[in-house]
């Protein structure tokens, strides 16, 4: 966890991300090698470096994986949810095989058993309405309705609790009969407050509730040691401690749905936007808490519905980026670097994004389909930028192919630093020699002299 | 032709389309007219998507209105006067482990509008499914839709799936987040699409239609 320091709120946002950064390089780690110490400051650094528009040492070389460790280490997804050894002897071999500069974290595939015990609706996972060696899917809904952004706005934790988890987990349905906490004001209140709580099917609710919560501490308590056991053995850090969304995206995805907010834009815009404002302080603080407890600098933030054909610049600069950019601020503003996994293309918005009310040098831009040639362009000096190597070359190309494809991006791209090679898309499904390729090359090909 | 009615739903006026189709049908307008209407304002809206001057909120909404206006229509047409000539037929769904249906449902909608004949297999959708709609149907082309990289392989097993039932005069389309022409050689896919509107002039040019 990251201290705050007493003076934290006189400090600028420069020296905030600095107290983050160095706190995370020295964190209290039992390292097993003075030279495993030693490559995990070195990344950091780089990791640091990039951030900050220098040239380090080489370029980081910083994959996004998917579920790709598990089918290396031989087992299915679907094991590797539900059966924490196997998820542990998978993810190690992977990280000490391959050694990228960021951990591939055993935490990203997520407790199935939990997910079972709640009966979650919004997902398929393998086993559970996907066949056992893929990732798990949304399942596209309208799990917020179309005349509930009043309730939402008016007080989104309630309708978080008593609308929104209830038809996302079968297991809390029950949570529909609770009344709002707010209720309970004064002495007489109490009592009457109390009353849903002792009805039979919300009490069962609330057992699923803990029972989960206890799942959920054996899932933390076996898959702590796996990614502890990689970063003290190999020195890689793990970048990603938090996360958060942009608001068009929080309602986008798993509330009202791909369909619905787009119908929205239209049918209703004045509450969506609304809705989005009000999920702006929220988004922030989440990101910024997580980085805190995580003591990673980093805000991981996975960018969706706003990547070109999704909608015109016009209504991305109406509905997507006033919002995104006010959660980009905050936690700029909080010392946090926001670390955004741009998927899809951003050729359209690259000069809407490149706002001069974000400080040079204060986000980090992961992209996927996007001409890293115009990325440099326009986001070279302003922020570090990288990914891009695509996802069907890692699957259906050859390992010359993605040498030569990596080093003709670090010619073009990387020369002035402020880079991070990155795969474009999750990579679920790839095989060790390209992968190698990927990682190796990068390694040995963007030293900097 | 009702030019207001066009324009009404090309400029994404969902209210002024509903009301202005009220008024057409009360005042004895041709509902089979209301419908071309409809049709014509689609095509510009599927010109304006291939030129890059509207985007998936406006298909999405589109498709609503199309789908309002035809509820309020069909139940004035007497008799079908005989179904309009299909260009072709299409064996369309998203690949087996896959169950992404958005892009698709939009695929399938610019397909169904432009004129063909789709039979939409729905997500998650098994090499064998495909197979055996192709053969019910006597389609001629196959769309082949998948939004994670893990669709590749179940793409490539399809396409494998259709040539060993002997159906290689059937083409196959495939299209999603993160398919390319690496993707295309690797499933052996006759060809790939970025947008709705590249399968559409694809269906076209295959059917002798373009």
């Amino acid at each position: 966890m990251f201290t705050i320091p007493e003076n934290w709120k006189k400090l600028t946002p420069t020296e905030k991300r600095e107290a983050r950064f160095n706190s995370w390089m020295s964190l209290e780690i039992d390292f097993a090698t003075p030279d495993a110490a030693q490559a995990y400051r070195q990344r950091i650094q780089m990791i640091k470096d990039v951030t900050d528009l220098k040239q380090p040492e080489r370029v980081p070389v910083i994959p996004w994986f998917g579920v790709y460790p598990a089918e290396y280490g031989g087992i299915t997804v679907q094991e590797a949810m539900y059966d924490y050894d196997k998820l542990g002897a998978a993810f190690k071999k992977f990280n000490a095989d391959f050694l990228p500069d960021g951990l591939a974290s055993a935490a990203l595939m997520g407790p199935g058993k939990v997910f079972d015990m709640l009966d979650y609706k919004i997902y398929n996972w393998p086993g559970h309405g996907t066949p056992p060696d893929t990732s798990y899917q949304c399942v596209e809904g309208e799990y917020m309705l179309a005349d509930e952004y009043d309730q939402l706005i008016n007080d989104p934790s309630g309708y978080f609790m008593r609308t929104y988890l209830p038809r996302a987990f079968g297991a809390l349905a029950p949570w529909q009969m609770l009344g709002p906490f707010t209720d309970i004001i004064e002495l007489p209140f109490v009592g009457l407050g109390l009353i849903p709580v002792g009805i039979p099917p919300v009490q069962e609710a609330f057992k699923t509730y803990i029972e989960a919560g206890q799942a959920v501490m054996e899932w933390i308590s076996a898959v702590g040691p796996i990614d502890g056991a990689s970063i003290a053995t190999l020195g890689l850090p793990n970048i990603i401690g938090s996360f958060t969304k942009a608001p068009f995206d929080i309602i986008g995805d798993t509330m009202r749905g791909t369909r619905a907010i787009m119908l929205d834009m239209y049918r209703r815009p004045g509450k969506l936007i609304e809705a989005m404002e009000r999920i702006v302080p929220i988004a922030i603080e989440m990101g910024v808490r997580y980085a805190t407890v995580s003591d990673t600098p980093m805000v991981f933030i996975p960018l969706h519905k706003g990547a070109d054909g999704f909608m015109s610049n016009k209504d991305f600069e109406k509905f997507y980026w006033p919002t995104f950019k006010a959660v980009l601020l905050g936690l700029i503003d909080n010392g946090t670097v926001p670390y955004l996994f741009v998927e899809g293309g951003y050729n359209q918005r690259l000069d809407i994004i490149t706002d001069p009310d974000i400080p040079a040098g204060s986000t980090i831009w992961l992209f996927d389909h996007t001409d890293m040639r115009e990325a440099k362009k326009k986001l070279g000096g302003w922020a570090c930028f990288g990914g891009n190597v695509p996802g069907s070359m890692m699957k259906a190309g050859t390992p010359q192919e993605i040498e030569t494809y990596v080093k003709q991006l670090i010619d073009d791209v990387a020369q002035d630093g402020g880079y991070i090679l990155a795969n474009g898309a999750v990579m679920d499904d790839t095989n060790p020699a390209n992968l190698h390729a990927l990682i190796d090359t990068g390694k040995s090909y963007g030293v900097y002299k | 032709m009702s030019q207001e009615l066009i324009d009404a739903i090309t400029d994404m006026r969902e209210d002024d389309a509903l009301e202005i189709t009220d008024a057409l049908l009360e005042s004895g307008a041709d509902p089979l007219a209301v419908l071309d209407d409809c049709r014509q304002a689609m095509e510009i809206i599927g010109q304006r998507f291939e030129e890059g001057d509207c985007f998936v909120p406006e298909l999405i909404l589109a498709g609503e209105m199309l789908k309002e206006i035809s509820a309020k229509v069909k139940p004035l047409i007497q008799e079908q006067t005989g179904s309009t000539e299909k260009l072709g037929k299409i064996v369309f769904g998203t690949v087996e482990g896959d169950i992404h249906d958005i892009a698709k449902d939009i695929v399938a909608f610019m397909l169904d509008i432009n004129g063909f004949e789709v039979y939409d297999l729905g997500v998650d959708v098994p090499a064998a499914t495909f197979v055996a709609k192709v053969q019910e149907t006597g389609a001629t082309i196959v769309g082949l839709s998948g939004f994670l990289t893990l669709a590749y392989d179940p793409m490539k097993e399809t396409v494998a799936a259709l040539k060993a039932a002997d159906l290689t005069d059937v083409k196959v389309m495939i299209g999603g987040g993160q398919i390319d022409d690496q993707i295309r050689v690797y499933t052996g896919a006759d060809a790939y699409g970025r947008d709705a509107m590249t399968a559409v002039s694809l269906a076209k040019q295959w059917s002798g239609a373009a």
